[in-house]
């Protein structure tokens, strides 16, 4: 039973980061682009995370897990707003 | 079912990557085919995964894309924008590099074939486990690389040196960059205190788990690379002399290590029984403080003066003329 909701929520993560690349893709500029790659590619790896740490069968594992998914939500909210600055100063200039 | 969606996976796989190594290869714009040849090195990082080869992952992820991407970026900043800098050679020369790929490829394709093909192969791997337990670490890519084959780690290690030494010749470091906003200069005093706390234990856990001092290395460089990117000129690496140590240690232990056990009677680098982990241990420490500091040489691009907390009001200012 619980396989079959961490399966569950890992596949719906996984429909999260298909829709952020969907934005990527089809979005027009590049700050909408950002806004779909950071914010749904964040919450389904969150999602993913949380299915594998129901299956992971230890502690210190879900830790591990959980501290990859705090390191990624730093990693892209710093980059993203990062490159957004320059973007607005480049527009700007 | 699942054997068929295996297949399909690693198909897919195969293929990403032919083309991504093309698209980085034949980009015109050098900085789109640097990104694309950090994603070739992330996909080769999980090909390295899939094939059951974790620490080879590990050390194409922090190396091969992680700190080759980075020194890429570095070179392409300080590269004069010309703007007819083409990523792709054309004419004779081009013609001469694809041919010599192609028979390359062919060769090494007709090899893993044959290697595979071989009836009763003798496999190495059967006789590193049938020894592991003398070798004084449980992991048996440590076995191999510290242990069985220490020699050719030992040349490795040289390489590195005579690559530092390269580095040193050719000039001053580069210029630094600004001092980092808020955000950055958060993410660096956050990042970089984990990044030393985790290289330290890629070192330990290398002796029964994927790790070890090539990947704990890497991950004290990316510490390095924070603290350049956040303005710190010297990367924080220490002064000249001190520099110059670290740079050292690695071959001087490894070598010292060789010759000290000779005086027991044994061969060179024939670690004494019982001795063995210990011995590892102290040359992977030696040899991941070498490596972090010639990979953070690198990215620096030369010797530095000794890293100062924060950076003086004259070059405050200065970085601020030079904008």
């Amino acid at each position: 039973m619980i396989e079959f909701i961490a399966m569950l929520i890992i596949m719906i993560g996984i429909s999260f980061f298909a829709a952020g690349s969907i934005g990527l893709l089809r979005l027009p500029d590049l700050y909408t682009r950002l806004h779909a790659l950071t914010k749904a590619d964040n919450l389904g790896l969150g999602l993913i995370v949380v299915g594998l740490a129901m299956i992971s069968g230890s502690l210190l594992m879900t830790m591990k897990l959980l501290l990859i998914w705090i390191l990624v939500l730093a990693g892209s909210a710093a980059s993203a707003h990062l490159i957004a600055q320059q973007a607005l100063r480049r527009e700007q200039n | 079912m699942v054997v068929y969606l295996w297949n399909l996976l690693d198909l897919v796989l195969a293929g990403l990557v032919v083309a991504l190594g093309w698209a980085a290869v034949a980009s015109a714009d050098l900085k789109r085919g640097i990104v694309l040849f950090i994603a070739f090195g992330l996909l080769l990082a999980i090909i390295w995964a899939r094939l059951n080869a974790p620490d080879l992952a590990l050390a194409e992820a922090a190396i091969g894309a992680g700190l080759s991407g980075a020194l890429l970026l570095a070179a392409l900043r300080d590269e004069p924008h010309t703007g007819d800098v083409i990523g792709f050679t054309r004419g004779p020369v081009a013609w001469a590099t694809t041919v010599l790929s192609l028979v390359v490829a062919g060769t090494v394709a007709w090899a893993l074939l044959h290697a595979h093909a071989a009836a009763d192969p003798i496999r190495l791997a059967d006789k590193v486990t049938v020894h592991l337990e003398h070798s004084g670490v449980s992991n048996p890519v440590t076995a191999v690389l510290l242990n069985y084959r220490a020699y050719d780690t030992l040349l490795e290690l040289a390489v590195l040196l005579a690559a530092a030494l390269g580095i040193m010749a050719v000039g001053p470091a580069r210029p630094a960059y600004k001092p980092a906003g808020p955000l950055f200069g958060a993410l660096v005093y956050w990042l970089v205190p984990l990044l030393i706390v985790i290289g330290g234990y890629l070192l330990w856990v290398g002796a029964h788990a994927p790790g070890g001092a090539f990947q704990a290395g890497a991950l004290l460089a990316a510490a390095a690379v924070m603290l350049r990117l956040g303005g710190n000129p010297a990367a924080g690496l220490p002064g000249p002399v001190a520099q110059r140590w670290l740079l050292v240690c690695g071959v001087a232990v490894f070598i010292s290590v060789g010759l000290l056990v000779t005086v027991g009677g044994h061969a060179f680098l024939q670690y004494p029984h019982g001795w063995s982990g210990m011995l590892i241990l102290l040359i992977e420490i030696a040899a991941t403080l070498a490596i972090a500091t010639t990979l953070a040489l690198a990215y620096v691009g030369g010797t530095t003066p000794a890293s100062q907390g924060t950076l003086s009001e004259q070059q405050i200012k200065n970085h601020r003329a030079s904008d």
